[in-house]
């Protein structure tokens, strides 16, 4: 019997998982397009009016994207791949039930003041701002689901080492546990922010917060959290990519190296989110740079993995030359073109990182329009796009049914990739030019001192980029709701197999060690004591919970 | 085909790889180096701890009790600075050309953002924290400040001037 079809509880709950992240990104991804248009100068906001003010609708973009549809689509997909590469079923099937309602209860609860605009504070919610205490409580809630969901996927993982003893996990489920893995180890931050700061005090158990220190919980989060939602695009770009592309994973041993350097670099590397803030001294920040220039090599390593697997497709199907093979892939499945596209977009991504983690440099950028472009390449385009790319194999492998339009989602996918660059671009021209990020630009620059007549042309380009945008967000439901209400029945061997490739380069080849755990966690933990410790301890014995809570929206 | 993997199938790190590992690793050095360069001997730094102060009551006690620009004399300035929903106070300071002028800057109510253009003052506004940025002005005109942190609907009417003449 095939093994999609012994797994037909995952099927259904991985399918929950991707259709309320899917009901996310439909919201949330509507005020992309609204807030490019009205940095260009045209209003559109009669098309979401529950929307009450600009700030309203960026909150529930950033949080319905950046939160919700990333946990959500990752908890879903990363339980599935688990199970699918491991050959086996989740092994309790009541914990992760248990992590899918948590999360479900969590989100609920959450998105009540959010839509009511009572916790209008963005998704960072930085206080001394105060959003309605149901919004700290859902979004803890849902952490915690999280937590659980991870913690049902080490569960099966363990069930399988127990069988299999001495051997060493499939690439796809080990990388999907080391995702997890540092998830738990990054959300410690922001669990305490929240349950030691944020929720007594938005109850009114104490009246004064600290701004700095909650600043400085939230971004021993936020760093990793990027790498939460990229590690599950990585985990595709390694095992299934190359086998949409129709070859083989170039080495297992060196991407299984890369996924644990991200484990132990991705944590201590908060403070370069917080260069100009007044309270950390400069040495922490530098030191933080350094470590995050450490977490670019991993990268390196995909970016060569990638490429020579690539490579091996390419040549497998009759390419040749340095890089004329690369017209040779299959680039008319949406699915592997998604991902592709996805990838070239996150070189930008990357080396904008690169700028944006350069302790000094990053003064001409913060807060900037710049950063806005900058993660629309990252969590915008390299995961989102990836993710939705992912999509377009995945919801006929879970439901059944053939994809509604393999041309829509060509159009989507290209339309998306050109968006985006010029999107991008605009952003990082604006940024550059002095144009703040999360403001209302177009009353913004009615007022004389705000405005500079050279972001006129960086705004068209926004708007522009918004506006193609908007035609690829309308075309990914096309075939969502396509697919669901009027795909084809496929046959058993028409269904879509999880694409999992085999490697070039045997995980046996490689040393035992980029098979175990307890060296590397050790070592994440180390680095996280020594980064973070002294300035914990610090901001512990400075603490001053002076400032009361703010409504200004 | 093979690939040079395959030629050295006893190597679990390919040749290739290996020289695409220590480039990668030179590039991060050398880039690293640049910054500490402007870090250290061009001075280019970011901010470290100023004071602890209690934005409850700044305005009544303490040097940001009066806002505003101090002349310390021999073209050296201070200048204090509240940020506020939604304003800068003082919205406008004045310095001859060739002013060296040290900010002070901090928010009595939410979180802030400090944005001054062509300078590096660029600004975490935190309550309960000073922000300490020393701009030298050197050409005449006008340098306009933001506010680039969300702090509530009126945000992006937050905005001043630095005029110096
Ligand atoms: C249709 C495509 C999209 C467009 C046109 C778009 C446009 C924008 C714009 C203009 C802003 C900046 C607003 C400001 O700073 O005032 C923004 C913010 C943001 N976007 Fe998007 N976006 C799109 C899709 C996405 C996706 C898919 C994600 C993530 C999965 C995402 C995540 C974010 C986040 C996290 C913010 C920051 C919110 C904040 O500053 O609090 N966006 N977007
Ligand atoms: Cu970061
Ligand atoms: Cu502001």
């Amino acid at each position: 019997m095939n093994l999609r079809n012994t797994l037909s509880f995952e099927r259904k709950y991985t399918g929950a998982h991707i259709g309320i992240a899917m009901f996310a990104l439909f919201l949330g991804t509507l005020y992309g397009p609204l807030q490019a248009l009205e940095h260009a100068g045209i209003n559109l906001y009669f098309l979401a009016p529950w929307t009450k003010s600009y700030y309203h609708g960026l909150t529930l973009h950033g949080v319905l994207n950046a939160l919700i549809f990333t946990t959500f689509f990752i908890s879903g997909f990363l339980t599935y791949v688990v199970s699918y590469s491991l050959k086996r079923p989740i092994a309790f099937r009541w914990v992760a039930n248990l992590g899918l309602i948590l999360m479900v209860v969590g989100f609920v609860t959450a998105a009540i003041p959010l839509l009511l605009n009572m916790a209008t504070v963005l998704y960072t919610f930085y206080p001394p701002m105060k959003a309605h205490s149901a919004f700290y409580i859902g979004v803890t809630v849902l952490v915690v689901g999280s937590w659980v969901v991870g913690l049902s996927i080490f569960l099966t993982l363990a069930a399988w080492y127990k069988d299999n003893p001495g051997e060493r996990a499939p690439l796809a489920a080990f990388m999907s546990a080391i995702t997890f893995a540092m998830w738990q180890i990054c959300t410690i931050g922001a669990a305490v922010e929240l349950l030691a700061l944020l929720i007594p005090w938005s109850l009114g158990f104490i009246d004064g917060i600290d701004p700095q220190f909650a600043r400085t919980l939230f971004w021993y989060t936020g760093h990793p959290l990027v790498y939460f939602w990229l590690l599950p695009a990585y985990m595709s770009w390694y095992v299934m990519v190359p086998k949409l592309a129709g070859g083989k994973l170039f080495s297992d041993p060196m991407a299984r190296l890369s996924f644990l350097l991200f484990l132990i670099f991705s944590t201590p590397t908060g403070f370069h989110h917080q260069f100009t803030d007044p309270g950390i001294a400069a040495g922490w920040k530098l030191i933080h740079s350094v470590l995050t220039f450490s977490v670019f090599f991993p990268s390196l390593l995909t970016m060569f993995n990638m490429w020579a697997s690539l490579n091996i497709a390419g040549k497998m199907r009759d390419g040749t030359g340095y890089v004329a093979w690369i017209a040779k892939l299959p680039w008319g499945k949406p699915e592997l073109t998604a991902q592709l596209l996805a990838a070239i977009l996150f070189l930008f991504g990357g080396i904008g990182g690169i700028i944006n983690a350069s302790y000094n440099i990053n003064l001409v950028i913060h807060n900037t329009a710049w950063v806005s472009g900058h993660f629309h390449t990252t969590v915008g385009s390299a995961v989102a796009l990836t993710f939705i790319g992912t999509l377009y194999w995945l919801l006929p492998h879970l439901t059944g049914k053939g994809l509604f339009s393999k041309k829509a989602a060509l159009a989507q996918v290209w339309t998306w990739f050109v968006g985006m660059i010029i999107f991008s671009r605009g952003m990082h021209l604006l940024g550059l030019l002095g144009a703040p990020r999360r403001t209302q630009m177009g009353v913004a620059i009615k007022s004389e001192i705000f405005f500079n007549p050279d972001w006129n042309v960086p705004m068209i380009w926004v708007g522009v980029g918004g506006t193609i945008l908007l035609i690829s967000y309308i075309l990914i439901y096309v075939n969502v709701v396509g697919t669901l209400v009027a795909g084809r029945k496929l046959s058993d061997e028409e269904i879509p197999d999880v694409p999992l490739a085999d490697a070039v380069s045997r995980p046996e080849q490689g040393p035992m060690i980029l098979s175990r755990w307890k060296p590397w966690l050790a070592t994440a933990t180390g680095l996280i004591i020594l980064s973070y410790g002294p300035m914990i301890i610090q901001s512990i014995y400075n603490y001053q919970a002076t400032s009361p809570g703010f409504q200004p929206w | 085909m093979t690939t040079p993997h395959e030629m050295h199938p006893d190597e679990w790190i390919d040749p290739y790889e290996k020289i695409m590992m220590v480039l990668g690793v030179l590039m991060l050095t050398g880039m690293m180096g640049t910054l500490l360069v402007a870090a250290f001997a061009f001075g280019i730094q970011v901010p470290s701890p100023e004071k602890q102060v209690n934005p409850n009551t700044i305005s009544e006690q303490g040097p940001f009790s009066e806002p505003g620009l101090r002349d310390l004399g021999g073209g050296k300035y201070e200048a204090y600075i509240i940020g506020q929903i939604w304003s800068w106070n003082p919205r406008e300071i004045r310095v001859p050309a060739g002013s060296t002028v040290t900010f002070f800057i901090t928010s009595k109510d939410v979180q802030h953002g400090f944005l001054l253009w062509h300078k590096n003052l660029n600004a975490q506004i935190v309550p309960g924290q000073v922000s300490k940025y020393t701009i030298t002005f050197d050409e005449p005109g006008e340098y306009p400040y933001l506010c680039h942190e969300y702090c509530g609907i009126g945000h992006h009417t937050m905005s001043g001037v630095v005029i110096v003449e």
